[in-house]
């Protein structure tokens, strides 16, 4: 890390901290949405940089929002236990689909459109469960105030904080897994699963570990999510078009790089509000319309995401972003793929 | 056996039709431009939006249908020329998220220019009664027209020269530019006939529904459920799921709710593909 980037940190990181005493609440607000769900994109991005393109996040999210919510108001149960009970509930889920799913070599087009019924699995069974859930009315968890015990604040600039800590959290993770030794048998096994694991590589074990860890961090926003917006509804944190949501902010910022998913989400949620308040409730619709041509042509465009074609621009001479597999591997593996 | 139940096997049946067409239709997509539109329930969305103006401004309804089939098999052809023809040669989850945006847009586009009113064309068909059991005559005609569409696409394949080209295409790619196939005009014959398919069921489906911007939502992951289950591109097989994945919509139905229905449906289906992960009939 260079004289450079260390200031750069220090500038973000003190930004960071001056906003909640700068900014407007509207603006605060905004602030915490996107930081957020540049937490969630990120999780979705430790799998979806390997190819592992989950269409299910919908569902994960909507477990970890809903588990401790319906505890809180049923039982009472402080989400300080119920958030882990929807992580554990939202990990337990995506170990029963990923498994099998890992096991039959489910992959690309099926693997995503396995894990898009998954979506609709949790987003119908909320709505039909209308008695406990609200159904598509949606659902707010009792208020108390503020409370730690609750983990509800009405003043924002605690749920500020939380979110901020949540985004650095979430960024250390996917450093952690990048920097890590399993990232380089993730990249074998994205190129070529047999090859991978003719290289000794544990590919059950790699695929199961970086999935179960993306869904438990998912779950783990959807649910800080619902603490602070106080209000589920099953369109808004499960299904199809959450988990397309995720799927596109994080690719259009760019999975392969750290901030990537995070200037998807600032960008697409920014572009969302402003196209909002400029066109107002007139014209309902006008946001994502444009959203929608921006989205295609993004992925027709830029692949890579902004992030990744920034980086491309700047660093001419680095060749595919994505990069190769390490070289005394690839040494072993050519043989094996052309064998195939 | 109990006659309600009956009743909703029979309209299961119905059903099944229906969402065999739109199966065929993404089917042949996928078998010879090896792209899946995510968005092709959106495209049936936009046929009924347009036999639903066409209807409101006077125009007799068969002819409204013919107007929109012609319609959307021109935006099949758009569709394609705009959005697939860019990422052709793109890995496959790109084309996937290149069609999802047009989901997206489509969706809002519709919300912008109609709002979310629910629209109905206003045509009332009668309710037949056979033995007790009442049974829409809308979806005893979608059925049989459905069924005639399946005909016509399967003559169309199997006795035109271009039908021959779209078989040869979808069994090898690499070859069939040696035989004087110009595969670029067949993806767009067969992204009009897709379209032509859509426009087909949207003219069904307008008899039976109200048109709103996400009716879409409804039919989408049923449709791609069936066509995975069938082996993405095996349009026999599509049409045979489609009437296993309506018949557990049907009768779960009649022991749940609607929802839950579909829960049971994309719960089977899951488990189904983790049996079979290449589809119900893969060999």
């Amino acid at each position: 890390m260079s004289g450079s980037r260390l200031l750069a940190a220090i500038i973000l990181i003190a930004i960071l901290i001056a906003v909640p005493a700068i900014l407007p609440p509207y603006f605060l607000h905004l602030a915490i949405q996107i930081l957020i769900w540049s937490f969630i994109y990120t999780a979705w991005a430790l799998m979806g940089r390997f190819g592992f393109v989950s269409f299910g996040h919908g569902a994960f999210l909507g477990v970890g929002a809903y588990v401790p919510a319906l505890l809180w108001n049923f039982y009472g149960l402080t989400p300080w236990i119920g958030i882990p009970l929807g992580v554990a509930a939202a990990v337990l889920l995506a170990a029963l689909v990923g498994y099998p799913c890992f096991r039959r070599r489910v992959v690309g087009h099926y693997f995503a459109l396995v894990t898009l019924a998954l979506s609709q699995v949790v987003l119908l069974s909320l709505v039909a469960a209308r008695d406990v859930t609200g159904g598509s009315l949606g659902f707010t968890q009792k208020a108390v105030g503020h409370s730690w015990y609750a983990l509800q604040f009405p003043e924002k600039g605690y749920f500020y904080a939380i979110s901020v800590l949540l985004w650095l959290a979430g960024l250390a993770i996917w450093r952690w897994i990048d920097r890590g030794i399993g990232r380089e048998a993730l990249d074998a096994i994205s190129e070529d699963e047999d090859a991978a694991a003719s290289i000794g590589i544990d590919v059950m074990r790699a695929k199961m570990g970086v999935t179960i860890i993306s869904a438990g961090l998912t779950a783990l926003g959807g649910a800080i999510y619902g603490q602070y917006v106080m209000y589920l509804n099953p369109e808004t944190v499960a299904g199809i078009a959450v988990s397309l949501q995720i799927v596109f902010a994080a690719i259009a910022g760019g999975v392969y790089s750290l901030l990537g998913p995070s200037v998807g989400a600032l960008l697409t949620l920014s572009l969302t509000e402003s196209l909002r308040v400029w066109f107002g409730t007139n014209f309902i619709g006008a946001a994502n319309t444009i959203y929608g041509i921006l989205l295609v042509l993004c992925i027709i465009f830029m692949p890579q995401g902004i992030v990744g074609a920034l980086q491309r621009l700047r660093l001419p001479r680095r060749g595919p972003i994505k990069p190769a597999v390490a070289e005394p591997h690839s040494a072993t593996r050519r043989p094996s793929s052309a064998a195939q | 056996m109990d006659i309600y139940l009956l009743e909703a096997i029979i309209n299961g049946i119905l059903l099944g039709g229906v969402l065999a067409l739109l199966a065929l239709g993404l089917n042949l997509i996928f078998g010879v431009i090896d792209v899946v539109w995510i968005c092709y329930a959106d495209i049936v969305m936009c046929g009924m939006y347009a036999i639903y103006f066409l209807a409101q401004y006077g125009v007799p309804l068969p002819l409204a249908c013919v107007i929109a089939i012609i319609g959307i098999a021109g935006l099949g052809v758009l569709v394609h020329l705009l959005i697939i023809a860019p990422v052709l040669h793109s890995p496959p989850l790109n084309q996937l998220l290149a069609t999802g945006g047009l989901l997206f847009f489509l969706q809002s586009f519709a919300t912008l220019l109609f709002g979310t009113d629910f629209r109905n064309i206003g045509v009332r068909l009668p309710v037949l009664e056979v033995a007790t059991m009442y049974l829409s005559f809308a979806r005893l005609i979608a059925f049989a027209v459905s069924l005639i569409g399946a005909v016509a696409l399967y003559l169309f394949l199997k006795r035109t020269y271009i039908g021959t080209a779209i078989r040869a295409i979808a069994q090898d790619r690499e070859i069939v530019g040696l035989m004087g196939i110009d595969d670029r005009r067949i993806y767009l014959v067969v992204s009009a006939v897709g379209g032509a398919l859509a426009g087909l069921a949207a003219c069904l489906l307008a008899l039976q529904y109200d048109v709103h911007p996400f009716i879409g939502n409804t039919f989408g992951p049923v449709i791609f459920m069936i066509c995975v289950l069938g082996g993405l591109g095996n349009m026999i097989g599509g049409f045979v799921a489609s009437f296993v994945i309506s018949q557990i919509i049907a009768i779960g139905g009649y022991y749940g709710s609607t929802e839950l229905s579909y829960v049971f449906a994309f719960t089977f289906f899951i488990v189904l593909m983790l049996i079979r992960p290449r589809g119900l009939f893969a060999p």
